[in-house]
């Protein structure tokens, strides 16, 4: 191995989104011939970091050195030219092509006459594969791999070009066993050859087996960053966390506990791979009481209120009850009728009719209702829209104005006004304030809590940490499907909860 | 802003001012457009494309499509006629069973109804892409349609039956009758009542109106059913005009509802549109057929028209679309 050089720094790099901070002031510094490990959250800016780097993102303030002169990604194909290439976590194959055509999607080669160079690509692919010991045809379509042979395919397409710089997106969240030590192999070949590895990944005993450098992001900002060797894993959790929201629930003298929301056993069958997505997940959730879930991204949590409202009927099994009454989950009306309600955690996909008004849609859930003599009686929708502009504090220029003209925090407060107006016993919350801002944020856990006050059992997802923290009573913790810990907010700690929700064994 | 305030009525109102416009051009060019007889008889050929074209408009918003009205239009009107005329005979069961002219237009709507229900059912269970299933529908009904009149028209269906084709109520034709009641039904569902809102929830995020506890294959049935019950109202209106079912009536009528749908400014994607807007859309075509008829345009030349005007139309509803 050559000396350590500097191949790609990073000064003061700032990136903001509209009412959001991405990254702040980060600085930091890649050297070729190692790997250097991300570390953070989710969303203390790594994916921003990512795709700056990868030239996603053209925009920001501050500067790029790469190879010792400043630089400038005008777009992914510009940054792959000057040889940066990232591994996305979600797959950008095309599954009808073959694995060849994959490869080359977008740089082909060609005869003297034009047309496409077949065998020397097939060829080129074939030595890739060989060198990946993946052992498949390259003219086999790609939706007939498995998802990890998949990744092996992204692998493969960005060692084609001549990359002096690879970013790893999570590479391991869809492999396992023997698929991660040929990765770790490659890896390896690859530091000899003097390339520069950006490996992000959850799975911190990983990191600790091929990582050289870290660098830790929290809130947007670089932290610390230094040499693995010597680290420990509780060092390195303690870095990520340190965050503060001022604790909100300051009692937890709900008196009595009665259980409202009961779930026994659920189980969920992956559609993709075997194996559960979900696996025995028990719980309860009281009158008035505020559960905070925590996982990290691919924990199950999602999937776990999906099945708890009767989405997945076909693959799922298990129990719930509410009011010890159970719920025959089959369908979204089922589930709404037994007093649940679901707020979703892409407001846009799944939570709002973007193209309807703020009136229409909070009457949606409750159409049946706002009827009189079989037509529906716009007096009734108007009473119940200025209900909860005023008690949500919804801002809008009229409640017949377009959803998609609102700003994040008021689309969210009209997906929980079309759901309160259900009259739910439980709501179930999946992350409930992603993408909006800090005022918009502290009115919903004011929102939250007093509705957990007037009596309603709430289930919040959150992949931030003091957010759970500041307005939850009890704390779940989920990792791979499972529940893996337990905590009375007021005695729960980041660097606990941390340490439950990363898997440390495969 | 009064600009963008004016601008956005201009863009509401743009499909009539291009209407009257229209008319405007054909009654300078030719003297008998603005007459009342040739007025009617546009009316009158506007109202079957305006019945077909209601269901149409409800089956886009949801983000579908019909392909099959025409030879579903074709079909009813045979089974109407052929039932009328020559009623049910098992010879083997010394069996005859003869039809009102009530029974047998309620027959003819029953069988619309039923291939519409057929197309939903299929959709929505087998989640089979609406463009295909309604083509498939558009082919085995136009099948069904040559079995049942064994490929020659069924003509002389009795007076009483004629009316509704030709018949005049009121001094307004009784083919304009039934559209206008039509098109009032229509906008009363879509603007009155649950289903209606439900058909523009599901064609605005079909993933959210899912959630939020909404039957959503329920409702794409019924909006299936609708259509097929107004492609036979068409059907039966076209087989009285004619005093004949022609087993190949109503070939292509498909394109020129989706061409009033979309002239009408409907989103094909769904969620946005209205039914008085394809009402507009209707009528501008059939307006646009009868002038270059009566300005003696040859008939090729009237399809590239016809064609032009379709993208025309929908260019400018696209910049509008991005100027809201």
């Amino acid at each position: 191995m050559t000396d350590t050089a500097t191949l790609l720094e990073v000064k003061h790099i700032t990136k903001r989104f509209p009412g959001v901070v991405a990254l702040d002031d980060v600085s930091l510094s890649i050297e070729a011939g190692k790997v250097t490990a991300l570390i953070g959250e989710n969303g203390a800016g790594k994916s921003t970091l990512m795709k700056i780097l990868s030239g996603v993102y053209p925009d920001f303030e501050g500067d790029i050195y790469y190879k010792g002169e400043t630089a400038k990604f005008t777009g992914p194909k510009d940054a792959q030219q000057q040889g940066v290439v990232i591994i996305h976590q979600e797959l950008n194959l095309i599954p009808y092509l073959t694995i060849t055509e994959n490869i080359f999607l977008g740089r082909e080669l060609v005869t003297q006459y034009g047309t496409m160079d077949k065998s020397r690509m097939r060829k080129r692919t074939q030595e890739l594969l060989d060198r990946l010991k993946l052992k498949v045809s390259p003219d086999l379509q790609v939706f007939k791999l498995k998802v990890g042979q998949q990744q092996i395919v992204e692998i493969a397409k960005a060692l084609l070009t001549d990359a002096e710089l690879i970013i790893m997106d999570e590479p391991t969240s869809a492999i396992t066993g023997a698929e991660v030590e040929v990765l770790f192999d490659i890896i390896t070949d690859l530091k000899a050859q003097n390339k520069a590895i950006v490996y992000v990944s959850h799975k911190l005993d990983e990191l600790f087996r091929i990582a050289d450098h870290y660098v830790v992001l929290r809130d947007g900002k670089s932290i610390e960053s230094g040499k693995m060797a010597g680290m420990t894993q509780d060092q390195l959790i303690s870095k990520m966390v340190g965050r503060k929201i001022e604790a909100m629930r300051k009692t937890s003298g709900r008196g009595t506990y009665v259980p409202l929301l009961e779930v026994k056993n659920l189980n969920l069958k992956s559609r993709v791979k075997s194996g559960n997505v979900l696996s025995n997940v028990s719980f309860n959730i009281g009158k008035g009481e505020i559960v905070g879930l925590f996982g990290l991204m691919g924990a199950g949590r999602t999937e776990l209120l999906e099945s708890i409202f009767g989405l997945h009927p076909a693959h799922s099994s298990g129990e719930a009850l509410i009011g010890g009454q159970p719920i025959c989950c089959d369908s979204p009306a089922r589930a709404i009728a037994a007093g649940l309600a679901l707020v979703p955690e892409d407001r846009k996909k799944d939570g709002l009719v973007l193209g309807l008004g703020v009136k229409n849609n909070i009457s949606l859930t409750t159409l049946a209702e706002m009827e009189s003599l079989g037509t529906l009686s716009d007096t009734k929708e108007c009473e119940l829209a200025d209900h909860y502009i005023s008690e949500l504090r919804i801002k809008t220029p009229s409640k017949e104005q377009q959803a998609r003209n609102l700003s994040g925090g008021n689309q969210q407060k009209i997906v929980l006004a079309k759901w309160l107006a259900t009259r739910p016993k439980v709501l179930l919350l999946d992350e409930p304030t992603r993408g909006i801002d800090i005022n918009a944020k502290s009115e919903i856990y004011k929102l939250i809590i007093r509705l957990a006050d007037k009596g309603l059992g709430i289930l919040v997802v959150s992949s931030e940490l003091p957010e759970i923290l500041a307005i939850s009573d009890r704390i779940l913790v989920m990792a791979e499907g499972r529940l893996t810990g337990e905590f009375l907010a007021r005695e729960a700690t980041e660097d606990g909860i941390l340490k439950k929700a990363i898997s440390f064994k495969q | 802003m009064p600009i963008a305030y004016s601008r956005k009525n201009f863009a509401r109102f743009q499909s009539l001012i291009a209407l009257f416009l229209l008319c405007l051009a054909l009654s300078v060019l030719s003297d008998k457009f603005l007459s009342f007889s040739n007025l009617w008889n546009v009316m009158r050929q506007i109202s079957v494309n305006i019945c077909i074209s209601v269901g149409m408009t409800l089956i886009v918003l949801t983000a579908g499509i019909d392909l099959s009205v025409g030879s579903v239009l074709a079909l009813c009107g045979a089974i109407t006629a052929g039932l009328l005329k020559n009623g049910i005979e098992l010879p083997s069961q010394n069996l005859y069973i003869g039809f009102t002219v009530l029974g047998a237009i309620l027959a003819g709507g029953l069988t619309g109804s039923a291939l519409g229900a057929f197309n939903g059912w299929a959709i929505t269970r087998f989640n089979v892409p609406p463009f295909v299933a309604t083509l498939a529908m558009l082919t085995v009904a136009r099948g069904l349609t040559m079995l049942w009149t064994g490929g020659f028209p069924i003509s002389g269906l009795g007076d009483t039956f004629l009316f509704i084709g030709t018949g005049w109520f009121l001094g307004i034709p009784v083919p304009v009758w039934i559209s206008i009641v039509v098109v009032a039904l229509a906008v009363f569902l879509t603007d009155k009542t649950r289903i209606g809102r439900y058909i523009y929830a599901i064609g605005g995020n079909e993933s959210a109106s899912r959630l939020s506890g909404i039957n959503v294959n329920r409702v794409k049935i019924i909006v299936y059913t609708i259509a097929g019950a107004l492609a036979a109202v068409g059907g039966i209106m076209v087989t009285s005009r004619l005093d004949s079912a022609q087993p190949n009536a109503g070939i292509s009528y498909e394109l020129d509802s989706i061409a009033a749908v979309v002239i009408g400014g409907t989103s094909l994607s769904g969620g946005r549109g209205s039914i008085l807007g394809t009402v507009q859309g209707a009528i501008i075509i059939g307006v646009l057929n009868n002038g270059l008829v009566l300005l003696n345009v040859s008939p090729f030349w009237q399809q590239v028209v016809k064609g032009l005007v379709i993208l025309l139309a929908v260019i400018i509803d696209k910049s509008n679309g991005k100027n809201e």
